[in-house]
């Protein structure tokens, strides 16, 4: 769970798929992390919505997920990994507007496409892999400075 | 004016270490050291909770009495609205106000009504400005503090107008000033409060700003006088010239039903309004337009300076709107003019004050997260208090900070104690085997 190196902090934390409820925590549990690390708000600001979306996609489209986040006085560094159905074509899941969520979904106010996009914008580095039937994975990072 | 004026001291000889302040803290800034409660004031909000629930009233607020006013020629009460709905059912508020005029007060000036224009001012001002989403309600001092404390992203989304009670008292004082030719020194006029976070506007305003207020005086305190004071005759017939949706304000949804705004909402309570300013930071509730925020669960009716069961003035609240609520008492057409000519403007940013971080230093700081982290998995994770810190996790962070000592966790003390014993025993055992062996031979 934690990697015992002095200058960096780990920690790893789970998302369910479908779970609605507790959909958003991971995104408030890391912030609440940097807000006591005295971390400048507006990189705050830009993990707490790159997080978020990812978190949301999890509970969306995939069963469940594992989250590793890697702290160091340079950057933050985030890994979302998800056992789900994957993304047939990445390059058209990364444009804007483009999204497969259902009825129900647009309704409570997801599915405008904006998501991954959005993650991509806020990172300073992002790189996503996916293969079909087994799963996705994000990588974020955002420099400190 | 010092910078880290809380409105709320710990009376040390009141208070016998109960522990009841440490869970219910929202931002965990009581501890209980040496059997006494201390308060971390980089983390306080001045919310007020810990005035409600210590058994010993070793929570002071610091807020003002009579004898802080001697020295001006004249005073103006201005009751917060809430005051309206204090007294027996369907008291009129005229009659209310006209009351304090008996029990230590020059004068009395209605606040509701200036709740009216203020929301008139909001109105224009959502129509005026489209960004950010949505504008959050600065009226209750505890919500900005939170932002300011906790989510510093969110300070640009506070409306920057006036609070109807730093209005009135500018009229208040305006129109005395003018009628008995007095210095607006000699006038002093006195917030009659819900709450002690009032006080802060008076002692140390988010936007550093002149206030009009002399004093900030808690509603219970002026509360038995008026009771004596209305007993005298009937007030509750005839019309009252106290009017307007103004008179809403005080109770959730209050300030929204005045607006005319489409998406609008209202929410009361700090861990609801944490939930949703968490919403907001991630980036979601961009279509809302107003949010109107109180840090009590029943707003200001169940301030924690107030008297009355708050949802009995929540009844009587909602039986005034109906009864006075909708002649509007403002010109509607005059207060947007007024709005035109930065009546209601505030001006200079809000500063974030974060608490104090880990550490200054970052890396240091990441270390010590970590170290937290080993700490904590040693505590039981219960969460039971009897170290004097609210939760395992902030004992474990006191003990990183160098503020606690792990064995003051009885659980740890408890395990490095038995330890002390097995190993205790075992030189015991082994000394006896070698004494009753020497005695053998
Ligand atoms: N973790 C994932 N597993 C499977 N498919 C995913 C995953 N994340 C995204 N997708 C697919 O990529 C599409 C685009 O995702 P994106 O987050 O950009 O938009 P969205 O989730 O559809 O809408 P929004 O994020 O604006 O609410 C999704 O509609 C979905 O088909
Ligand atoms: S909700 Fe009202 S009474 Fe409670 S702290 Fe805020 S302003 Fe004061
Ligand atoms: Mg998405």
């Amino acid at each position: 769970m934690k990697r015992v190196t002095e200058k960096t902090f780990s920690q790893s934390f789970s998302i369910v798929g479908r779970e609605f409820f507790d959909a958003g925590k991971v995104s408030t549990e890391i912030k609440t992390m940097l807000k006591e690390l005295g971390v400048d708000a507006g990189i705050i600001r830009r993990i707490a919505i790159a997080m978020y979306e990812a978190e949301m996609n999890v509970v969306m489209y995939a069963t469940e997920a594992t989250v590793t986040l890697e702290l160091s006085p340079k950057a933050i560094r985030i890994v979302v990994d998800d056992r789900g159905p994957g993304i047939p074509d990445v390059e058209l899941a990364m444009q804007e507007g483009y999204s497969t969520a259902t009825t129900e979904m647009r309704e409570m106010g997801f599915g405008a496409g904006m998501g991954l996009p959005n993650i991509k914008k806020n990172a300073d580095h992002f790189r996503i892999d996916s293969v079909v039937g087994k799963g996705t994975r994000l990588e974020i990072s955002i420099s400190m400075n | 004016m010092k910078p880290d004026f809380r409105s709320i001291r710990i009376d040390t000889e009141r208070c016998t270490g109960r522990m009841k302040c440490l869970r219910i803290c929202p931002t965990q800034a009581l501890r209980v050291r040496n059997a006494k409660a201390k308060l971390l004031s980089d983390r306080c909000i001045d919310c007020g909770e810990c005035v409600r629930v210590c058994p010993n009233h070793a929570f002071v607020p610091q807020t003002s009495s009579f004898s802080d006013f001697s020295g001006f020629k004249y005073t103006i009460a201005l009751p917060s609205p809430v005051f309206y709905s204090q007294f027996g059912k369907d008291v009129k508020p005229s009659a209310i106000l006209s009351a304090l005029k008996t029990v230590g007060f020059d004068d009395a000036y209605d606040v509701a009504c200036a709740s009216e224009s203020v929301s008139i001012a909001i109105q224009e001002y959502l129509e005026a400005n489209g960004t950010p989403r949505p504008l959050i309600s600065p009226f209750c001092p505890t919500i900005v503090r939170l932002i300011q404390v906790r989510y510093p992203n969110l300070l640009d989304n506070l409306i920057p107008i006036e609070s109807p009670m730093e209005i009135a008292a500018r009229e208040a004082k305006r129109a005395k000033m003018h009628e008995l030719g007095l210095k607006e020194n000699e006038i002093g006029a006195i917030y009659l409060s819900p709450c002690p976070s009032k006080m802060i506007a008076l002692k140390n305003p988010p936007r550093k700003k002149h206030s009009f207020l002399d004093g900030v005086m808690p509603i219970a305190d002026v509360y038995p006088n008026m009771m004596r004071a209305l007993s005298h005759s009937d007030h509750t017939n005839g019309k009252s010239e106290i009017r307007g949706l103004g008179l809403g304000w005080p109770i959730v949804g209050g300030q929204v039903a005045s607006l005319k705004a489409e998406e609008s909402i209202a929410i009361a309570g700090l861990t609801d309004v944490m939930r949703v300013f968490d919403e907001i930071e991630n980036g979601k509730l961009k279509d809302i337009q107003y949010i109107e925020c109180h840090s009590c669960p029943t707003a200001c009716v169940g301030g924690s300076l107030t008297v009355e069961n708050p949802y009995i003035a929540r009844g009587r609240v909602l039986r005034m709107v109906e009864k006075y609520g909708q002649e509007p008492c403002q010109d509607r057409q005059k207060i947007r003019d007024l709005y035109q000519k930065n009546f209601f403007s505030l001006v200079g940013r809000i500063a974030p004050s974060p608490v104090q971080p880990l550490d200054e230093d970052l890396s240091r700081g990441i270390q010590k997260m970590h170290r937290r982290q080993q700490t904590y998995e040693l505590l039981p994770k219960i969460d039971c208090g009897a170290c004097g810190a609210p939760s395992c996790m902030t004992f474990a962070e006191d003990v990183v900070k160098g503020e606690a000592e792990a064995d003051e966790c009885v659980f740890l003390a408890m395990k490095s104690f038995e330890s002390m014993s097995t190993n205790l025993l075992d030189v015991v055992g082994k000394h006896s085997k070698k004494i009753r062996g020497n005695i053998a031979s």
